[in-house]
Order: C-alpha cells, then structure tokens, then sequence
C-alpha cells in the first residue's frame, strides 16, 4: 500500500466527517457520507488528536509520550491507518504551512 | 400473570434474533419533477395529501436514533418538493443522526440549499441522468434538468457540502461511463456511486430499452476498476454491477432486517425500499405503532431473518451468510416466489432462463421508455 501521507502533512477530518458517540452501542464512530465507521481505541485516540494544525510526526510524537510506545511504531501506524482513510477521502490532508 | 413478549419467529416460525438497524432510508415525498423510467419508487406512488409532517418525521427520527440509527438518507420523490424540508432536516439533526440528501437538484435554488446547510445536512448527493444535456433531458423527462443540475452542483461545492454524484448506468448510457467518471471529479465529488439500473417496478417496465449487454457490463467493470486506481485518494467508486450477469445474486439490503430499514411517504415502514412488490406481505406504519416495535416484533421485518427459512440450494450453501439467497424482491420478480432462491444466483434452478431473458432484452432494438409517473385513478 503506497502511502497517501508523509510525516510533515497535516491531516484533517474535512467538512461531512465527524466522530460521534454511539450512545446505543456504546462504541465511537467516524460518520462520513453514507459510512458509519466502528472505531477501536487506537483509532479513536488517532482521529481524535487531528486538529488541522499539526502535522502527523508531531502528533505521533505526542501519543508516543502520551502512551509510553515507540514513535516509529506509532508513526508506521498512523501512517496506514490515515492511508486507508484518504482512499476513502474520509481523511483530508494539507501540506505544512 | 404478565404478558411475555412475543418471541420474534421467521415466515416459518423459526426464531429470529434482531439485530440493530445503522441507516434509515426516509423517502419524504414520492412527488419529483423529473420522470427516470428506472425510478426506484414503486409503481403505486404515494399521494401528497397522504405524506406525514415534519413533526411526524421528527418523532420516527428520534425513534430511530434510539433504535441504533446513525445515519439518514433523506430522499424521494425529489425531497425538494416538500416546503418544510428544511424543518425536516432539523429535526433528525435534532435526533443526532448524520443526515444525507439525496436529490436531483431540480426545485431547490442556491438561497434553499443555505438554509438547508443551516439545518444541518451532512452530505448532498446529486443524480445525473447522463453527461450531456440531450441525454439528460431525456431520461429524466425534464427540458433543461442539465442545466439546472450543473448549476446546482456548483453552489454544493460552492457552500462546501461533501458532493457525491449518483450516476445509473444501462444500455443507452454505459459507454458513455468514462466521461461520467470525468464529469463526477470536475463538479469536485469526493465520490460517485454508478449503479446499474435494477429490473424492479418501474425499470422492469423498462427492460427491452435499458438491459445491459454483457459486453456493457464487462467493460463498465473494466472501467470501474481502472478509474479506482487512477483516481485513489481523490474520488471514491462505489459500484452496484449489473447482477442478471453475475455468477452470484447481490446481498441485497446486506440481509433482510438487519442493518437499514426505509419509511415512505405516508409513513409504511419497509425492510427495503421495493419490499412493496411483494403482494402478500403486509407492512406497519409509525403513526400505528413505535419504529422499535415494527423493527423487532413485525412479521413483515421477521419474515425473512436469519438463515433457517431458505430453501435449497441456499439452505445448504456456503455462501448462505455472505449473500443472504440474494433479493427477495428479486425472487418474486423473477420466480414469483418471495421465498425462492434469487433467480440470478447461478445455483437457481431458474438461472437459465434469467440469462435467456436478460440477453433477449439487451438485444433488443427499442430506445423508448416509459417514463413514472402518478397515476390518473382519481
């Protein structure tokens, strides 16, 4: 899978995708056009840190910290996790400013 | 002594265990200024004077979000057609569902579509009859629809609404698929869904002047999959092919009363949008009864859960829970029997003759149409 995103891009949930609780299930989920996506906690913890304002590096260092793991590791997974979103065009991304 | 709930049983009386629902269909209206003559709304089309309020939808959109639905698709008929469809809007925002629209474009001018981005709608959807105004215009009945949906797709992108383009595909317009796929990415879609027509209700009608030839639907394939790697991260395909030249039925609805159910006009609740076609069986509706009890406890949603009422081959079958024995819709259709295999699947006993009729209708030479629309009866 070639990845759609590199670790100076800024990725971001665009207009039409948001995260929702689920009250009836009790789960979250990424609500996009005409998809309800189940999150588990790692994508919950990924999607919920994307602010349009940071880049993916300096977000994966920040949950690195955050859950005492190894940034590459947090790093390779953002980057297929988000990848699979773009092809989706649930994730947008920008360049840094 | 207290009233034990009743135990929800198949057609057959097997006990069924209901799932939740995601997505609801609410086909607000069945009025619509253009005239598809594949229209996926029934054949008996349902009056203005009998649709449900906006109060109305607001109660059944609460029922739903309740139930476990998190998303609606509000759509018609042409949903423009009701004055209060920005109420109607608010009110399932209201109910916290993600709300969809899905029109033609026709009937709601730019000044509409920002008070329904007040309201809250999530998502536009926009049909296409075809990629030129002389095809448009005449699959969709409608003199100058193309001009009024390219101006309605630019005020989407516009006021910054998620586009996706709703394109269906058949005889008269499936070469012209490349181009669809074109027309979609300059209007700015984030996706397209191309759908080929189904042969139900009105399409059925159809049949001679829209079937596919299988040359159409391998080269549809061809295109779908070449255009998903071309255009990987910028547009999405979603893709229904045209199932009478498959090997395998389609796994309509993803299983009969499992995740979606659609609630018409005048309020009838249906396990699918074409579930009307279907003579014997009878449907509830919300000003009667609660959308949870019509979900759980109908015979028309319990009919057909689970696997245990399918008859052979699908009771045996492999594929039993990957595509459910297909369309039931499509097995009254084309067997007359709602409970028969799905003629399509190539395992049916009825499958040749399905092939026979599909190639016997591609090949025939007629380009007109029988476009929908109301009854005269009253």
């Amino acid at each position: 899978m070639t990845p759609l995103i590199a670790p100076a891009d800024i990725p971001y949930l665009p207009r039409g995708v948001r995260l929702q609780r689920d009250r009836v299930r009790d789960i979250t989920v990424l609500q996009a056009p005409e998809r309800a996506m189940r999150l588990d906690a790692v994508g919950e913890a990924i999607l919920s840190e994307l602010d349009g304002i940071r880049s993916m590096a300096s977000i994966a260092a920040a949950l690195a910290a955050r859950y005492d793991a190894p940034e590459a590791q947090i790093s390779a997974d953002m980057r297929d996790f988000l990848t699979g979103l773009i092809e989706r065009r649930m994730v947008f991304v920008k360049g840094a400013p | 002594m207290k009233d034990r709930p009743a135990q929800p049983a198949d057609i057959d009386g097997n006990p069924v265990t209901p799932g939740l629902p995601m997505a609801m269909l609410a086909e607000i209206t069945h009025r619509c200024p253009l005239a598809c003559p594949y229209c996926s709304n029934p054949v008996e089309l349902v009056r203005a004077g009998a649709e449900i309020s906006a109060e109305d939808w607001g109660r059944v959109f609460r029922q739903a979000a309740d139930l476990g639905v998190l998303q609606v698709h509000i759509s018609g008929g042409e949903p423009g057609a009701r004055r209060d469809l920005a109420q109607i809007v608010a009110n399932a925002r209201d109910a916290g569902l993600y709300v969809n629209l899905i029109t033609s474009g026709i009937g709601i001018t730019e000044a509409r579509l920002r008070e329904l981005d007040d309201a809250g709608v999530d998502h536009v959807q926009l049909s296409l009859q075809g990629i030129r105004p002389d095809m448009a215009d005449r699959i969709s009945g409608h003199p100058g629809s193309w001009d009024k949906k390219m101006a309605f797709a630019e005020w989407v992108t516009r006021i910054g609404f998620p586009l996706t383009i709703n394109a269906v595909v058949h005889r008269q317009n499936m070469e012209r698929l490349p181009e669809m796929l074109d027309l979609a990415e300059r209007l700015g879609a984030r996706r397209i869904e191309v759908a080929t027509v189904q042969f139900h209700g009105w399409a059925d009608l159809n049949r001679d002047a829209l079937m596919p030839t299988r040359e159409q639907a391998a080269f549809a394939r061809k295109i779908v999959n070449e255009g998903r790697l071309r255009l990987r991260g910028r547009m999405v395909i979603d893709y229904v092919p045209a199932d009478h030249h498959a090997v395998y039925p389609k796994a309509c609805m993803g299983g009969w009363g499992s995740t979606g159910l659609n609630v018409g006009p005048d309020g009838t609740v249906l396990p699918c949008h074409a579930a009307q076609s279907i003579p014997w069986m009878r449907f509830e509706n919300v000003q009667d009864r609660s959308l949870s009890d019509i979900w759980h406890l109908s015979d028309s949603f319990n009919a057909f859960r689970g696997t245990a009422w399918m008859p052979e081959p699908c009771q045996s079958c492999e594929r039993k829970n990957v595509d459910f024995g297909g369309c039931r819709c499509q097995a009254m259709a084309l067997a007359g029997d709602a409970r028969a295999t799905d003629p399509v699947c190539s395992l049916s006993p009825l499958h040749a003759g399905v092939v026979e009729a599909a190639e016997a209708s591609a090949a025939a030479t007629t380009d007109s149409l029988v476009y929908r629309r109301m009854s005269r009866s009253d």
